[in-house]
């Protein structure tokens, strides 16, 4: 197993525990807007699709899926973002 | 130094995504959530683009554009109760990337081993949360048939297709070349999303997303693997630890497994245990009784169902909730887990009625205060009501935890009829003593309450 790899392994077995507890403390009042907050975070696979489409030498094959690919990822991050700020503004205490 | 500087930009991204989901834990700081959340995909995406590796930059930058012009009018023009919709459909679209990103990296060098590995999680995670996303919308939209597709060895068609494509992947890991092998690959994979949603009930959506959820994020896990970036490790760790936790909620919720969920085919008709009762009396009531039971009343709960939502009930119920107020009557909501059709989209709902969010209570906080209510008021919620969830072991619904709305002094349900709800269980609530069932629309029913309520 490569140094890379361990590494990564080792952020994997932080990041996991840290998601379960950062998420357990979010209100079920916000579990609509917390899904929408990390599918959009989720969409950050656009870096991949970036690197895949912009890499010198990248063939016509690997920049046609790479650019479809930031086309959907850029959808997904706009509308999960846009669509979670919306849905927070609504949400307010006391009456006006 | 310039060269290292999409590193810095990597770790501040990763600072950025944890707090906007620490930030999202209450109400009052949440906007400044989605404010890091949006600066830490900035800085993930800035910081790529100045990669030494990134040369082209006309096309992604279209290419972003492009998206960026579907994604925001998606955003403001989905209504509030399409929210699990355009959900689902931007779980399809992130899902996409990643599998398209898979596919590319496959072609382009070939991995081997570990890497390989990682690229057939990703890619398999892709297509299928990809086709099953798609499906989820479909079902949610009414444009695939909401209730459950079933045919017999159904599973056992499942089961063999995902071993058919895992054996694949083996395959492939082991023999990396480029061959039919991906192609077949890619192929089961589409297919399978399909057919796991396929025999999964509109009821169920709730569940089904949150997972799809979270199998997205396991996708761009698996592609930060591949690709050895830990930024997409972080977010989608985040992201499957999100989803997960959510779905498991969900189960809980309707005292369901995960297998049942996904290979039990809820929401068929039910036999049996339904139609017994049906002709027993119902002691009904008009608007005019019912506005007077509220106005004397210190104490009421309202219970909303999705079908509060379906009718648009939201902005009568709170103009009820207004003019009870202002008589002195303390009026509050309490909300089931899966009232709505994904996790929290009742309180969404309300929210956008100018409902405040510290009347809103979720199930066990409220439950030991429905034996002092006066008035429980239901409109459009059947099964998470229904007292056989406690008591009738051959109900279906047995075990699943409730709102015990029957212990109020008075319990209102507002229905357009005595007709059984999604899940054909009769509902025994109905015919106690102290149930006055108020049968109508649930928005005019409302409103016509609020016109009938006694001057002050």
């Amino acid at each position: 197993m490569t140094t890379e790899t361990e590494m990564s392994l080792y952020v994997l077995i932080l990041a996991v525990p840290l998601g379960l507890q950062l998420v357990q403390r979010v209100s079920p009042l916000l579990h609509t807007p917390l899904m929408s907050l990390t599918n959009a975070i989720s969409a950050i696979s656009v870096v991949g699709a970036i690197l895949v489409a912009g890499a010198q030498g990248a063939t016509k094959l690997s920049q046609v899926l790479g650019c479809v690919a930031v086309v959907a990822s850029t959808i997904n991050i706009v509308s999960g973002f846009l669509i979670t700020d919306r849905m927070l503004k609504m949400f307010r205490k006391k009456d006006k | 130094m310039i060269e290292q500087i999409w590193q810095v930009a990597y770790i501040f991204a990763a600072l950025s995504i944890i707090g906007s989901i620490k930030w999202l834990s209450s109400p009052a700081t949440a906007r400044q959530g989605v404010m890091a959340g949006q600066v830490g995909m900035l800085f993930a995406v800035v910081g790529t683009l100045l990669r030494a590796e990134v040369v082209d930059y006309q096309w992604i930058l279209i290419s972003i554009f492009i998206g960026a012009a579907i994604g925001a009018p998606l955003a403001y023009l989905m209504p509030m109760t399409a929210v699990p919709q355009l959900t689902a459909l931007s779980h399809a679209f992130g899902a996409l990337a990643a599998a398209l990103v898979g596919t590319a990296e496959y072609y382009r060098q070939t991995p081997t081993g570990f890497t390989m590995t990682a690229l057939v999680i990703e890619t398999v995670l892709g297509y299928l949360t990809f086709t099953a996303s798609i499906m989820a919308f479909g079902k949610l939209q009414e444009i695939v048939p909401t209730r459950p597709i079933t045919y017999k060895g159904q599973n056992f068609v499942n089961i063999a297709l995902l071993i058919f494509a895992v054996a694949l992947g083996v395959w492939m890991i082991v023999e990396p070349a480029p061959s039919w092998v991906f192609p077949t690959f890619t192929g089961l994979s589409l297919l399978f999303g399909v057919l796991l949603i396929i025999p999964i009930g509109g009821g169920d959506m709730p569940t089904v997303i949150a997972l799809l959820n979270s199998y997205a994020g396991a996708a761009c896990a698996a592609m930060g693997f591949a690709l050895s970036n830990r930024l997409l490790i972080i977010a989608g760790a985040l992201n499957a630890a999100s989803g997960f936790i959510l779905s498991v909620i969900m189960c809980k919720a309707m005292n369901r497994s995960f297998l049942n969920v996904l290979f039990g085919a809820f929401g068929q008709v039910q036999e049996g245990a339904s139609t017994a009762m049906s002709t027993k009396p119902v002691h009904s009531a008009t608007a005019e009784d019912a506005a007077a039971i509220m106005a004397g009343a210190r104490k009421i709960i309202v219970v909303p169902g999705y079908g509060m939502a379906v009718a648009q009930a939201q902005h009568k119920l709170r103009e009820l909730t207004d003019a009870l107020t202002k008589r002195g009557v303390e009026v509050r909501f309490a909300i089931h887990p899966v009232a709505g059709r994904m996790p929290g989209h009742m309180n969404v709902l309300l929210a956008e009625a100018d409902i405040p969010y510290d009347k809103m209570h979720e199930m066990e906080e409220i439950n030991p205060d429905f034996a002092e209510a006066d008035v429980a008021l239901v409109i459009g919620a059947n099964d998470v009501v229904n007292p056989a969830a406690r008591h009738d072991t051959a109900s279906p619904i047995f075990g699943m935890p409730i709102l015990d709305v029957d212990k109020a002094h008075t319990v209102m349900v507002i229905k357009r009829s005595m007709n059984p709800g999604f899940a054909g269980i009769d509902n025994e609530l109905y015919y106690m003593d102290r149930t006055l069932m108020l049968f109508g629309d649930a928005k005019s029913f409302v409103s016509d309450i609020v016109k009938e309520l006694p001057a002050t």
